[in-house]
């Protein structure tokens, strides 16, 4: 780990300031705001991250959750895993989004990780944490070791020549499924960004994962007013049964109405370079009676275009396999 | 190692022997096999034991070493600019300015033979190629992390294939044959029924909480060593040679081990590093592992790939076995995985072999990992044997009862005490195992298909040399030393109960002192021999006290035993009375030290090794269980988990219920590790142990712990010592594979034979959902 300056800043103004002066807000940041610290102080002992200045943003106001005007859920940056997991209105307007936080991590990662942080949680692929190894998401333009290396946890969906590190967050999947909206504030404005738009496929840029630019912060994450009727699901399949990356999960977030799928949200974890929203899986289904069949035509489109590597070809199916039972406990639980 | 060497090795201090270890008939008071709590868990759940890297001292440095970023070549230059100027830094050490670090050839055993920095030359990935120093833990990562090195690299092989090419079975160069009896060859040829396969396990890292440590401390003249160690005498004797000092000026100090698991047996290079930058600084030296570190540069369990050939009878005899199998070794060190551990004795069987051949790789050297040797073996004989059970379309308990056998085929020589059969059948019963429906996913609980396997377990029993002190407190209280160690087993617990059985001292009035190098000579704990070996030191030592204290009271002033004969006297319940009385006719044994004005009073106790029992000789002594499984599998979404194990185990006499289960959970989760999660995989470019990480190297969470019931049956081995003790450390995970993946095929019909069984491997099962 390299020597950096800490701060502690007490307004969200003050903070943006601080972090302006990075060039960027992506990998190689100079400066960078420290939250819960779960993914950040990791990398930077391992010296994948080597920011100079290092903002502790703690103390601002950012840790509540409460409704929102529309009628929804504003998710403040600063609230912890655990407190929304366990938040009463999340539980019973958003099961998809407990299921998913507690599917995550351990209880005590879960105390000390928060909304934001989670959002930018990094890769686990072993490569971009290994500085021996080249990988072009930490030092751009050093190529991939994954994709002729062991790469059986990574990505099958959105990935590119030059990288195929998966988005391992659970949160993120579930957030996607339900369409939720990230609020940014930054030196000269504000701005909200639907999640799916507020993450990037890597191209031929890797190391740049989403919108954000320097100086910019995330202050809150607000879910849209929930469906009446709705039923939403997270399932997790993984090697063991707790404290592991998916290897593959989905989020559902589905409406059955007159014996017909009327509102559908499909949303892929483990599988892909960011959150994975399957607008194919969607198309399928919308407007269709739910059964077995549908729900295997829905997997089939969502995994058409996958490009599994040589490790792991099994996610192809497993996904399948996940979307269909997470259909059909939505349905189930209806 | 073989166990056979492994015993040579812990009996190789000749101690004098004292003679042959008798048998018992006296049956031990309550103490012995009582669920008691260890008596250093306040010390551990309250953080105040204190482990090797808990030690500071002032004006103390910190060591990080530098791992090579190639598996094999010549470091060309080492450029320490940068490194030696930051912050903080005391010195960059590496092969072109170290100091003598030497070969052991007197006696004990190192991991690895090539002392550290010994020249320019790699061998593996991650081999320590420097060593940053300095003020704070922090600075010296920093510098380490600074250290340039530029490699000549040249080719290596890290292949999970063990199919190299090499001369046949029992030529020079070849396999070398350990066992051979009738004609195996002939038979299996002729055989009506055959089984034929090739079972592999991978390598497996040892990630046993504490990360391996060293505090070194130079005094100018005496190297103090505060190290996370299974053997205190064994590091102290190596590493005297390695230093190149007298044996007296070194001292290992291990009070508390976050456990090994077989990686802490024997010294590994960090040791020396720490110890002669102690001597060069002049300053106590702080040397922690990362996990990253235990990957790579403190041995593994190697791969394996065995060869498993039975010929059989359609009855289910066993015509012939042959087991012909390799693991992978490092570069510089051969260290043989006696997968053949259990097979020539375990089932009889006319005709046998079991050959064995090394293959070299550029990968750290391997180590004993808890039932080395065994466990894999095992893997592959009880998966054959499962696999013959369905070819003949037997039960496979019932296969394994009618090859059960009192004589040991291969030494010719009948078991001490060998209760497989018991096991196999205590276990049905437990298990339930008479409801088992025979067909593929035949066996049903709500949506889940259920799989039951079985397979049998074996560990060798054994005894090294050991001596033990006892000292009878002037206080009431008592205390034990030998220079043995807990490495979380339960030893400090198991010493103050043998003595607690000899003199009625209550286990909380007794001290047990272990895990330095300066006390009387205790065993390594390993091979599960600590229990079976320091016991007879410390009860004869204990017997030894109560002698002194039953002399003083015939001849003490005021004594109410003065002028009695030490024959007539005995101690019980902590107090001294006439053997034909009742303890309470007489008086507390502090009674009588106090009357004499005696501080304690010390006895000396040995335990001669397993060889010098005369009757020992004539008998083979082996601890056996079986193993039972049951696995749910859910086939539409691809999900398997153990759900229910039920483990028997005839380990001789059980001296503490409640360490002794203990002991065998953990082995049992170990075990499910083993079958489903673990598994070290080396980057074939470049040698890297790639997932050396806990999040890339899955072993099971509480979440996976299953039901387990463990059942001990408690029968005294006669021949192993007065208590008949065989100890427990590696039993419980021996079969727990093979049982796993039977209950695996039995669930899904998919027969695994490479472990871990993977979400890849069942994906296909063809199991209606």
């Amino acid at each position: 780990m390299d020597s950096f300056t800490f701060t502690r800043s007490t307004t969200v103004d003050q903070a943006v300031q601080l972090a302006a002066k990075s060039l960027t807000a992506q990998q190689g940041a100079q400066v960078r705001f420290v939250a819960g610290g779960t993914t950040l102080v990791d990398l930077m002992k391992l010296n994948v991250e080597r920011p100079r200045e290092i903002v502790d943003i703690n103390s601002l106001p950012l840790d509540r959750v409460e409704p929102s005007p529309a009628g929804g859920l504003i998710l403040g940056a600063l609230a912890r895993n655990s407190d929304v997991a366990h938040n009463a209105a999340v539980i019973r307007d958003y099961p998809v989004l407990s299921q998913a936080l507690l599917s995550g991590a351990s209880p005590q990662l879960r105390n000390m990780a928060t909304t934001a942080g989670n959002l930018l949680q990094r890769t686990r692929c072993v490569y971009f944490r290994d500085t021996a190894h080249a990988c072009n998401k930490r030092e751009p333009g050093t190529g991939c070791s994954a994709i002729t290396g062991h790469n059986r946890m990574l990505a099958v969906l959105g990935t590119s020549k030059d990288c195929i590190a998966t988005n391992p967050s659970d949160q993120n999947v579930a957030l996607t499924a339900l369409e939720a909206t990230i609020q940014i504030q930054g030196p000269k404005n504000k701005r909200s960004i639907p999640i799916h738009d507020f993450y990037l496929v890597p191209g031929s840029t890797p190391h740049i994962e989403n919108v954000l630019r320097p100086g910019e912060i995330i202050t809150s994450v607000t879910l849209p007013p929930p469906v009446a009727g709705t039923n939403s699901t997270y399932l997790k399949l993984r090697d063991r049964a707790a404290y592991e990356f998916a290897l593959a999960s989905a989020a559902i977030v589905m409406k059955v109405s007159g014996g017909r799928i009327q509102h559908i949200r499909v949303a892929l974890g483990g599988v892909g370079t960011k959150p994975w929203r399957s607008f194919e899986a969607e198309k399928v289904l919308e407007g269709h009676a739910p059964d077995r069949a549908l729900f295997q035509r829905a997997a089939e489109a969502a995994l058409k275009d996958a490009r599994p590597q040589s490790e792991n070809a099994f996610k192809v199916e497993l996904s399948r396999r996940c979307i269909v039972r997470a259909l059909t406990m939505s349905t189930k639980s209806a | 190692m073989l166990f056979s060497e492994y015993l040579e090795f812990i009996q190789s201090d000749k101690l004098g022997p004292n003679g042959q270890i008798k048998a018992s008939t006296a049956e031990p008071t309550a103490v012995i096999g009582a669920s008691l709590s260890r008596i250093d868990g306040p010390l551990k759940t309250t953080g105040s034991a204190r482990y090797a890297s808990d030690h500071n001292f002032p004006g103390m440095v910190y060591a990080v070493p530098v791992g090579a970023t190639v598996a094999s070549g010549k470091i060309r230059s080492i450029d320490t600019s940068t490194s030696e100027k930051m912050p903080g830094v005391v010195a960059i050490l590496h092969h072109g300015n170290f100091d003598p670090v030497f070969r052991n050839a007197s006696g004990g055993r190192n991991s690895e033979q090539r002392p550290p920095f010994e020249d320019e030359v790699v061998y593996y990935w991650g081999q320590y190629v420097a060593l940053a120093v300095a003020e704070t833990f922090a600075q010296a990562q920093a510098a380490a992390a600074a250290v340039k090195i530029s490699y000549a690299p040249d080719a290596f092989n890290v292949s999970t294939n063990l199919s190299d090419p090499m001369p046949a079975i029992g030529a020079s160069e070849g396999p070398r044959v350990l066992s051979h009896r009738g004609d195996p060859e002939g038979v299996f040829t002729s055989a009506p029924v055959k089984i034929d396969y090739t079972y592999t396990t991978p390598a497996e890292t040892h990630n046993p909480m504490e990360m391996h440590a060293t505090v070194a401390i130079w005094d100018g003249k005496k190297y103090t060593l505060y190290e996370s160690s299974q053997g205190v005498m064994n590091h102290a004797t190596v590493m005297y040679q390695v230093l190149g000092v007298p044996r007296e000026n070194v001292e290992v100090i291990s009070r508390f081990i976050g456990s090994g698991f077989g990686g802490k047996l024997f010294p590994w290079p960090h040791s020396a590093l720490a110890a002669v930058a102690s001597r060069r600084l002049n300053r106590p030296v702080k040397l922690t592992l990362s996990r990253k570190m235990m990957f790579a540069n403190v041995g593994h369990r190697p791969r394996t790939q065995q060869r498993m050939r039975l010929g059989a009878t359609p009855e289910g005899k066993l015509l012939s076995l042959c087991q012909d199998y390799r693991n992978h070794t490092s570069i510089n060190d051969d260290i043989r995985e006696n997968c053949g551990e259990a097979t020539p004795f375990l089932y009889s069987t006319a005709n046998l072999q079991v050959s064995s051949a090394l293959v070299r790789r550029n990968v750290g050297t391997p180590t004993p990992m808890r039932g080395p040797g065994a466990v894999p073996g095992l893997f592959a004989l009880e998966s054959a044997m499962d696999e013959l059970a369905i070819k003949l379309n037997m039960d496979p308990v019932a296969l394994r009862l009618g090859l059960d056998t009192l004589t040991d085929e291969e030494k010719n020589k009948p078991f001490s005490s060998r209760h497989l059969k018991e096991c196999l059948q205590v276990g049905s019963e437990k298990f339930g195992w008479s409801k088992r429906t025979l067909g593929v996913g035949s066996m049903r609980k709500g949506d889940l298909i259920l799989g039951w396997g079985v397979a049998a377990a074996s560990w060798s029993a054994g005894r090294g040399v050991a001596e033990a002190s006892v000292s009878l407190r002037a206080d009431g209280s008592a205390r034990v030393s030998s220079g043995t160690q807990d490495p979380g087993t339960g030893t400090y617990t198991v010493v103050a109960q043998i003595v607690s059985d000899k003199t009625g001292i209550p286990v909380r009035k007794i001290q047990s002192v272990l895990g330095s190098s300066s006390l009387p000579p205790g065993p390594t704990s390993g091979g599960s021999t600590a229990t079976a070996t320091v016991i007879p030191a410390v009860a004869e030592a204990a017997v030894n006290a109560i002698k002194i204290t039953l002399t003083a009271a015939t001849t003490t002033k005021g004594s109410p035993f003065l002028g009695k004969q030490v024959k007539d006297l005995a101690m019980s319940s902590g107090r001294i009375h006439l053997k034909n009385q009742s303890p309470e006719s007489g008086i507390p044994f502090e009674e009588i030290l106090k009357l004499g004005n005696i501080a304690s009073a010390d006895g000396q106790g040995k335990t001669g090794g397993y060889g010098s029992d005369t009757d020992g000789k004539n008998f083979s002594s082996h601890s056996f269980g079986a193993q039972f499984v049951e696995v749910e599998w859910d086939p539409g979404i691809c999900r398997l988990r153990v759900s229910r194990v039920v483990s028997v185990v005839d380990a001789g006499r059980i001296i503490n219920a409640k360490t002794a289960r203990n002991q065998m959970a953990g082995a049992i989760v170990m075990g499910i590790g083993m079958g489903l999660l673990e598994q070290t995989t080396y980057d074939s470019r470049n040698g890297h142990p790639i997932n050396d990480n806990f999040a890339d190297y899955v072993v099971p969470t509480s979440a996976d712990h299953p039901e387990i019931d463990i059942h001990f049956l408690d029968i005294p081995d006669p021949m192993i010592g007065e208590y008949g003790a065989r100890g427990l450390g590696e039993i419980g995970l021996a079969g727990i594979a093979p049982a796993i993946t039977a209950a695996v095929y039995h669930a899904t019909g998919v027969r695994v034979r490479n472990l871990p069984v993977r979400i890849e491997d069942l994906i296909t099962a063809n199991v209606a959902v």
